[in-house]
Parts: C-alpha cells; structure tokens; sequence
C-alpha cells in the first residue's frame, strides 16, 4: 500500500477542521487553507469523475482516519483483526466484503458507537485529522457530532419529520433560524421537495426511501464532518438507491463519506476507494474474525485487484 | 401438456384414487379444549358483571332514603351519629388525598427507577435490580401497613418542621400516603421500564449518533416515544391506591374528613368499607346499605381510571408502525 498520509502543520490542519465544522458556508468558500483538501463547489461532476480514476489526485487528499492495528472484540470473540489503512478526505470509502467479516464493527469505530456495546473492547489506533479517536480526552458525544451515522434500517424519531431535523441542532444549541436549517438539511437530503408542505406529520408515515433521506438530512443537519452509512440502501429498492447514491455523490463535495456495502455494484458505482474485508480463521482453525485483504482504489479493486481472493469476491465466485 | 402429466404421474401412482382431504376423524379434543379456554376468559367479564349487580340491590335501597345529590356532593359523612348525614366528600377527599401523596412519592422514584434501569443500568446490575423491586409488589399491603404505622409515623413526628403546622397526628393521611407509594413504585418502575425497553434500540443509536448524551437519549427519545406505556402505568398506580384498603384502614385513621392535609387523621372509602364491613352490623340496617353505596362509586371511579390505562396502551403499542 502506497504511503498516503501527508503531514501538515498543527496549525493548517486545524484550520481546515475548523472549516468543517464550523458551518456550511465557512466550508465551501474558506476551503482552500489547506491546499487540496476540499474540493470547491465549482468543480463540475465531470472534474470529480476524471479525479476518482487519478491515482495522483487521491494522494493529494488528507488523510481522515489513519487507522493502525486496529483489533475489536466482543468479550472474548474477535471481531476484527490488525486492520491498518487510512481512508482519505471527501472521499467516499467503501467498505466491503462478506457477511460477518467485520465491516459494521469497524464503521462503528469511527463514531465510537462499539462504546455504547458493553462488551466491546478496542485496541490499536485510528487517528483524526491526526487526533488519537480513543485518547483519555476524548469525549464520544463530541466525537459523535462531527461524525454522523446512517443505519441500515431508517430510524427516524417517532416525531414530526420538522422534529426529526431539528433534533440534532437543538442539541448542538443551535437556536436562530431552526426553519431555514430544516430546509437546508432536506433540500440537501434531495426530501425538501417531497415534504415541504408536510413538515408537522409524523416521519412514519413517509416510504421507507424517504425515511432514510430523513435521517441523511438529519445527520447533515448538524453540518458533521464526516457521515458514516452503514448499509444504507439494504432495506430500500432500487429507485430509492439510486436516489441515495446519486445524493452520496452530491454530497461527497462537502463531506467525507465512509459506506458499508454488500451490493459490490454500489461500491463500484459510488466509491473512490474500496476495502475489502474477509473472514479468517486462527491457527488453530477457529474463532473467525474479519482481516483487511485489500484497500485500493475503487476501479482498480473492481479491475485489477492485487489480491485473488479480492478477485474472486468481486467477481461473484466466493462470497 | 406432457410435463403435466409427468408430474401428476410421480405423485400419484398409476391406478390410485383420488387422495383425500378431508379429516380423518371429528377433532372433539379441539372443540372440547377451545370451549374451555372460552369458558376461562368469560371468567373475568362475567365476575365483573357479578360484582355489579350484587352491589346494585343495596345501593338501590340507599338511594331510596338518601339523595344522589346529597350523597355525592355532601361535605358530612357521619352515618351513626345522629344527625345522620350521608355526604360522601370527606371519604373521597379521603382517598385523593393518600393517593396524592403516593403518586408524590412513587411517580418521581419510580420513572427513576424504570429511566436507570432501562437507560443506565449495565446489564447485570439489571439483572439482580429489577427482580427485585417487582419482589416488593409482591409483600403483602398489611406489611406496609405495619410499617407506616410503626415507621413513618414516628419518623415523620420526629422530623416534622414546625412552619409546616403541628405534627403529624398518630393516624396520618402522610404515612399512609407514602406507604402507598412505596408499594405503587414496583408497578410504576415495572410498567415504565418495560415500555422504555420496547422503544427500538435504532431510535437510541439514531440519536446517540446526533452527538446526544445519554441523558438526551433517555429524556427526549426513549421517554417520548414510551409516553404511552409510561402514563398508563401511572393510571394503573393510581387504581391500585384509590383501592388499597389494608395501609389506610391500619395508618391513616378512620376519622371522615375534608381535607387534603398531610398530617392530619383521615378515612378513605375503602377504609370505610373495611371498618363496617368487619363490624357487628346488621344485614337489615341502613348503615349496611351504605358500604354498597360507596362501593359502587369506588367501582366506578377505578372502572373509570382503568379503561383509561387500557386506551392508553392501546395507544401505546401503535406509536413506532
């Protein structure tokens, strides 16, 4: 794996967090201050596709999480083993592989969710824009706010679909102008249209396509750094999919999105990166837990994996 | 054509019948066992339709002599001591007011319990705590009753502040009102915790994943979303204190009267009830006819409360489909 990380200065780095998280317009026209760390909201579809295939162009990209030796266990069952990679800014970074081989529990450490697991322990390292994400000072609730999380089945509040918006924000204390920050999170979500005149009725009478547009715009409501999706079309067909994909892209330009996937299709057709995970066993042929096999750029994961196991999976032959 | 052929041929072999399917013989047993589970769940409706109507005999009679005006708006109930006065107020205002100062103690203690419980508790605490507070449902109410007598009574005249008026009297609405509620937090926490365990664990985690803490999580997802099952359990709180008997006839004092004080000697319908009842009275006399009265109304006021817990978990059940 080709050496990605590229050290910046405390003080640039810094900025551009605060760039992210600060507030939406911040992002889009202060960007800049790191150079070639966000790309601007004038570059056209066709710029990001001819990036998405540029090995250079990724390189150029910061790193998000740098993750090292990554180990999580559920009491005495391993999840995941000694994964170590980093995935990279304002990219979409699918995860893939099949059934049990650890690509919730490892999306679910980017956002500290394994905390609320009792049973869960964590050892090794994922930094944050060069911060250590389980360092003695760190605190999950701060974590959680600038990195959101779509779940695979919707979950929206048995609340107002206005309610379900404004929830985060409320917490965060955000006070001014909540009407026009449910507007900006739907019409970001691509919902805006479908619910403006039905903002007081109860989010469980929208679709299922719908609902997790919702709890997409809920998570952009509170302007995250990052969205977490983990299987988020796996309840939906494929219409709704496709509307969801279409809108990971469009938001890829002011987010950095980590997706879980089984439809290996998805990940081709969305992602800049891909990780493949695969199940392996011990020595002593027992107590299987997911390793990484693979990370690569999309297309050439799909194309030219180095790996033959990569291969076979994503050519349909194991998996 | 062919292939249909093929398979009618494979499964049936050439030259038998028609396969039956019919049954093969009447199932009396399931007609027999269906009968009898009817027959137990008409138990219940038709006890309460008993209940009723041995009560309404007497009552009728009661009404005869006294208004039902005069008997439920009236502020005196003195019904051996001459005058005879049949005004109900004071053994209602009675019972409202152990009930009030139970819900005081048990609808705070109990939504805590149920909040730790389902929201804080690491599973094993869990484990061993609740268990254990549904343990307290089960002590009989007479041990409560020995116990605002023997306990809270004195303790409450020993702390008793002066601003707040003179002690406790020995039988005192207060005592037996918190022992109501001790014995009411089972039910509440039990209920509550319940219906807060049955929001879907994907609510919590959608919020938690919003950067809220666990004390946002509990207060403005989980609590919201169990608001049904919560209020329901505390009406099925209230139901069992406005008919405890045992605590207020044993604590409280039997003495009518208006009032909603705390320190004060009260009588609750109940307490009423169980006091004739248990006396050498009549079956011909008046006073006879007068617990029937005020049993009626007891009913109807549970009654009354209860079908508002069931709409209420009716409701309860459709919140998240």
């Amino acid at each position: 794996m080709t050496e990605r990380r590229q050290r910046q200065g405390d003080d640039a780095e810094r900025a551009t967090r605060s760039d992210h998280v600060g507030g939406g317009h911040g992002r889009e026209d202060g960007g800049g201050s790191a150079e070639g760390a966000l790309p601007s909201v004038q570059e056209t579809a066709v710029e990001s596709q001819r990036r998405k295939g540029d090995p250079a162009a990724a390189t150029r990209r910061d790193v998000l999480f740098a993750i090292e030796g990554l180990s999580v266990r559920y009491g005495s069952q391993p999840a995941i083993e000694n994964v170590s990679f980093d995935i990279l800014e304002n990219n979409i970074t699918a995860l893939i592989g099949p059934s049990g081989c650890g690509k919730s529990t490892l999306i679910r450490c980017f956002n500290r969710m394994n905390d609320l697991i009792p049973s869960a322990s964590v050892e090794g390292h994922i930094s944050y824009h060069g911060e250590d994400l389980y360092g003695p000072a760190v605190d999950p609730v701060e974590v959680r706010k600038r990195i959101g999380m779509v779940f695979q089945k919707p979950n929206p509040f048995p609340k107002s679909i206005y309610d379900n918006i404004a929830f985060g924000p409320r917490i965060l204390g955000m006070k001014d102008d909540m009407d026009g920050i449910v507007e900006r999170a739907l019409t970001r979500a691509a919902l805006w249209n479908e619910v403006k005149d039905r903002l007081d009725e109860n989010a469980y009478g929208m679709s299922g396509g719908q609902q997790q547009r919702l709890c997409i715009a809920r998570s952009v409501a509170i302007e995250p750094d990052v969205i977490l999706m983990d299987e988020p079309c796996s309840a939906l067909d494929p219409i709704s999919t496709g509307r969801i994909e279409d809108l990971m892209i469009e938001l890829k330009e002011n987010y950095s999105i980590v997706i879980v996937t089984h439809n290996m299709q998805q990940a081709a057709r969305v992602s800049d990166m891909t990780a493949f995970l695969m199940v392996a066993l011990d020595d002593q042929e027992e107590n299987p837990r997911g390793r990484l096999v693979e990370y690569d750029q999309t297309e050439k994961v799909f194309t030219r994996p180095s790996d033959e196991r990569t291969e076979l999976y994503v050519t349909g032959r194991v998996g | 054509m062919e292939a249909r052929d093929a398979i009618a041929a494979s499964g049936l072999a050439a030259g038998e019948a028609r396969p039956r399917l019919g049954a093969a013989s009447p199932r009396y047993g399931e007609r027999a066992i269906k009968a009898l589970l009817a027959v137990c769940a008409a138990v219940s409706v038709v006890t309460t339709v008993a209940i009723v109507a041995s009560l309404i005999g007497p009552t009728v009679e009661f009404f005869r002599e006294v208004g039902v005006f005069d008997f439920l708006f009236g502020t005196n109930w003195s019904p051996t001591i001459a005058p005879e006065s049949y005004g109900v107020l004071p053994l209602v205002l009675g019972t409202l007011s152990v009930t009030l100062w139970g819900l005081v103690v048990a609808v705070p203690i109990g939504l805590g319990a149920a909040i730790y419980l389902s929201e804080y508790a690491r599973p094993r605490v869990r484990k061993v705590l609740k268990p254990t507070l549904e343990v307290l449902a089960g002590i009989p109410t007479v041990a409560f009753g020995f116990f605002a007598f023997t306990f809270l009574t004195p303790l409450l005249q020993d702390i008793w502040p002066g601003f707040l008026g003179t002690e406790p009297n020995v039988f005192n609405a207060g005592a037996a009102g918190l022992a109501i509620g001790l014995l009411i937090v089972p039910i509440i926490a039990s209920i509550s915790e319940d219906a807060m365990s049955a929001v879907p664990g994907g609510l919590r985690e959608g919020a938690y994943a919003l950067g809220a803490t666990k004390m946002r999580v509990a207060l403005r997802v989980v609590f919201p979303a169990a608001l049904s099952g919560v209020a329901a359990s505390i009406v099925l709180g209230v139901s069992r204190a406005v008919g405890e008997t045992m605590v207020v006839l044993m604590a409280a004092g039997n003495t009518p009267n208006l009032s909603l004080s705390f320190s004060e000697s009260i009588q609750a319908i109940t307490a009423y009830i169980g006091v004739v009842a248990t006396g050498d009275i009549s079956t011909q006399s008046f006073e006879y006819n007068t617990i029937f009265a005020v049993g009626l109304l007891l009913f109807v006021l549970t009654l009354g409360m209860n079908l508002v817990s069931i709409r209420l978990v009716r409701r309860f059940r459709e919140v998240y489909e």
